[in-house]
């Protein structure tokens, strides 16, 4: 092929195998105006929303195939005979003992979650403007939000695990108390499965998230970032980061709400 | 990269602008009503034979609030065209998949009780 783009080094000079290539069709242009790796963090995402929709996928139709709870929601009882109705399941709040408070816990979750996400776009904002000292601001704030919600996921799944102290009789006579992976006081056993599963699945992304956080905050101090002249590292962590809230988005509709 | 102003090495010494953050603050309070409203909805609509709508209205609430966080904080919405085609398509082949095996899960479940208690 003959070389016909300006930018392309020529093949018989010695620095040919070091030279960057800038031809368009040596990777020098930009495919959808984004950088490669904003747009390999993009088709990593897709891929991720591909394994949280398989999740999603078979909770649905696992929850359709069983039963549900036909009469009013204050007759509700736990049953493996129907699927239970998630503020009967999760209504504890740290601290506050044996008071019914549906779904309060996890209203404060979400809030935290979306905190983590402004203050992460504003994160993304500060480097933009090469505002160092904005970015380890907003930074250590998505890192502290962040903290702060998996410090109550893992509380939520102490209360999950340990139950309630009345528990439920179940078929064979014995009392059950919380949840294990093969039985739970709560409903049908794949109830506690998918539980366990998804919202442990959305966590791992949070830990990691935290992770990649704490990691970008100790490039921005070091100057990383500033000595390369952009910010990107943080708008692609970011994409991440965000990707995570929205997962939680879905989470909490189809597991807390519907 | 060489729209940025900054030196290839070393410190940033230019002018650091003032910050534009109006936008996100007011992405926030979109997200923050649309959470309020859901819950307002899960305690206020609880009678049995309201499940089929209430549930359409929170699935309504979740993509708006998918459209909000994806198209503003991920920036998707200003991104070009096809970018935008090549995230969307596989995902709204995945809300079909949704659709498709829930209602499978129905007809599963009506047949082995069927099965078991005729």
């Amino acid at each position: 092929m003959a070389h016909s783009t300006t930018l392309q080094p020529n093949a018989a000079s010695a620095t040919y195998a070091d030279a960057p290539r800038t031809g368009t069709w040596d990777g020098g242009n930009e495919p959808f105006k984004a950088s490669y790796g904003k747009l390999m963090m993009w088709f990593f995402l897709l891929s991720d929303a591909f394994t949280f929709g398989a999740f999603l996928t078979a909770y649905g139709l696992i929850r359709h195939k069983h039963g549900v709870f036909t009469g009013e929601a204050k007759d509700f009882f736990f049953s493996t005979a129907h699927w239970p109705i998630p503020e009967k399941v999760f209504n504890a709040f740290p601290g506050l003992h044996g008071v019914d408070l549906p779904l309060a816990f996890v209203a404060f979750m979400t809030m935290i979650l979306i905190f983590s996400s402004v203050t992460m776009v504003l994160a993304v904002e500060a480097g933009h403007r090469m505002d160092k000292a904005d970015v380890q601001k907003w930074l250590l704030w998505t890192i502290l939000f962040g903290s702060i919600f998996i410090s109550s996921q893992a509380w939520e799944w102490t209360h999950f695990i340990n139950g309630t102290e009345a528990g439920t009789r179940m078929a064979d006579g014995t009392v059950m108390h919380g949840a294990n992976l093969a039985v739970n006081q709560y409903g049908p056993p794949l109830f506690a499965d998918l539980f366990f599963f998804i919202t442990g699945f959305h966590g791992t992304h949070v830990f990691s998230g935290i992770c990649l956080l704490v990691w970008c905050f100790i490039a921005t101090t070091n100057g990383t970032f500033e000595k390369r002249g952009h910010y990107e590292m943080i708008e692609k962590i970011g994409l991440y980061w965000h990707f995570v809230d929205l997962v939680w988005v879905f989470v909490f509709t189809f597991f807390y709400l519907v | 990269m060489s729209a940025h102003a900054a030196p290839e090495h070393g410190e940033y010494t230019g002018e650091i602008a003032k910050p534009n953050t109006a936008w996100i603050w007011k992405t926030f309070w979109i997200l923050v009503i649309i959470t309020a409203a859901e819950f307002a909805i899960a305690f206020s609509m609880t009678s049995p034979g309201l499940r089929t709508m209430r549930n359409a209205i929170f699935i309504v609430m979740t993509i708006l609030k998918a459209f909000f966080i994806v198209g503003e904080f991920m920036h998707l919405k200003h991104e070009v065209k096809s970018l935008i085609w090549t995230i969307l398509v596989p995902t709204a082949l995945l809300v079909w998949l949704v659709v498709a095996l829930v209602t499978e899960g129905s007809y599963v479940g009506e047949v082995l009780s069927h099965m078991f208690s005729s």
